[in-house]
């Protein structure tokens, strides 16, 4: 009697064993992306080279932290002169924030593997709060991190002067991302 | 009994409103494709897209009436090889009028940029985004673009010289001026 529980115990504590402790992003499985509208047009881009350091147990979600640090410079902005215009001092300001940051302050549980996830997006030197959904999908030793938001340009000064005009370039942009991850 | 040597009402209207889209679209494309990015040159790239969709929307009814429609004879002491060079030239504006704002639309998709003709419908993309593409559909659109230019030259040319040098009432045919009857 005394061993089967003892057993039972094993079998039930293995899986903790197992766990995985998600610290590596994937960068070819990975994408950051986002969609516009340009005289009503929809126009899709992305980010092509971004970093991240990661931190999130299945077991623990409260726990997890995230900080991703995307390159401005690898932008793909629909053309090549829109890539060229977004660097300039009216959009990025490129050379003086070649970066924007996120840095998460807080996870918080939803059920059913969706999970929100709060912190401070950091674009063109300016701070802002934001709180972005994300869906987790756990596999064999990768595991899927998807998340769409919408962040409004201008609260970024994101397209200044001229480029305020949002009914030219709208103000809303949906950004969507899938970080995939293995762990430890 | 007098003839009218007349085109039909609606054969004249369509006439006249496409020349009109299609003078505001020419060289709204040339001046527009050398400005730098911003929100203006957005704004008229978007009218020029439209203009074209018009234009496509219009040459299809237009295909329609000349289909279903004679067009008034020419006069009869007119020489064997204008009339033959009246029809081809004719028959190559009909066929730019379809095949321009169509490479401009396809352009456009391989470009990446879906056509939304007015801000609100949105034609479909018939091909996917691919740079090489576009700009060979950039360069073919051009093409296709002072082709028409010429051959407007020659139709207008021709017009003006049937018209003022022949002393034909040839611009009547299109509604300019009082109504011929001979």
């Amino acid at each position: 009697m005394r061993l089967t529980v003892l057993t039972l115990l094993a079998v039930l504590a293995a899986p903790a064993a197992h766990a995985v402790e998600y610290t590596t992003m994937l960068p070819k499985q990975s994408s950051i992306g986002f969609e516009f509208r340009q005289m009503g047009v929809p126009v899709k881009g992305s980010f092509k080279r971004f970093a991240t350091e990661m931190a999130f147990d299945p077991a623990r979600p409260e726990a997890a932290r995230a900080k991703i640090e995307i390159d401005l410079a690898s932008i793909d902005a629909g053309s090549s002169e829109a890539d060229d215009e977004s660097a300039g001092k009216l959009w990025f300001n490129r050379s003086v924030y070649p970066k924007a940051t996120f840095v998460s302050r807080e996870v918080r549980a939803l059920g059913n593997n969706r999970f929100e996830l709060r912190g401070t997006l950091t674009l063109k030197g300016k701070p802002r709060d934001m709180v972005i959904p994300v869906s987790y999908a756990p596999g064999r030793n990768t595991a899927t991190f998807d998340g769409s938001f919408v962040l409004k340009r201008l609260d970024f000064g994101i397209g200044e002067g001229m480029w305020a005009d949002v009914a030219t370039v709208a103000n809303e942009v949906q950004v969507k991302f899938r970080i995939a991850a293995t762990g430890k | 009994m007098s003839t009218v040597t007349r085109y039909t009402t609606p054969a004249i209207v369509l006439h006249w409103l496409m020349a009109l889209l299609i003078f505001a679209a020419f060289p709204l494309g040339v001046y527009m494709h050398e400005l730098p990015l911003s929100p203006d040159k957005l704004k008229l790239y978007s009218y020029h897209k439209w203009i074209g969709v018009s234009v496509f929307l219009l040459v299809a009814i237009r295909l329609g009436w000349r289909l279903t429609h004679t067009p008034p004879a020419l006069p009869g002491d007119i020489a064997a090889w204008q009339r033959r060079a009246s029809a081809v030239t004719h028959g190559l504006l009909y066929l730019l009028m379809i095949a321009i704002p169509l490479s401009g639309w396809l352009m456009s998709s391989a470009k990446g940029f879906q056509t939304v003709w007015f801000g609100v419908l949105p034609l479909p993309d018939l091909i996917e985004k691919n740079r090489e593409l576009g700009d060979l559909l950039a360069g073919v659109h051009k093409a296709l673009n002072f082709t028409l230019l010429g051959l407007v030259i020659l139709h207008v040319g021709a017009a003006l010289k049937h018209h003022f040098i022949e002393r034909r009432p040839f611009l009547q045919r299109m509604g300019l001026g009082r109504k011929e009857r001979t």
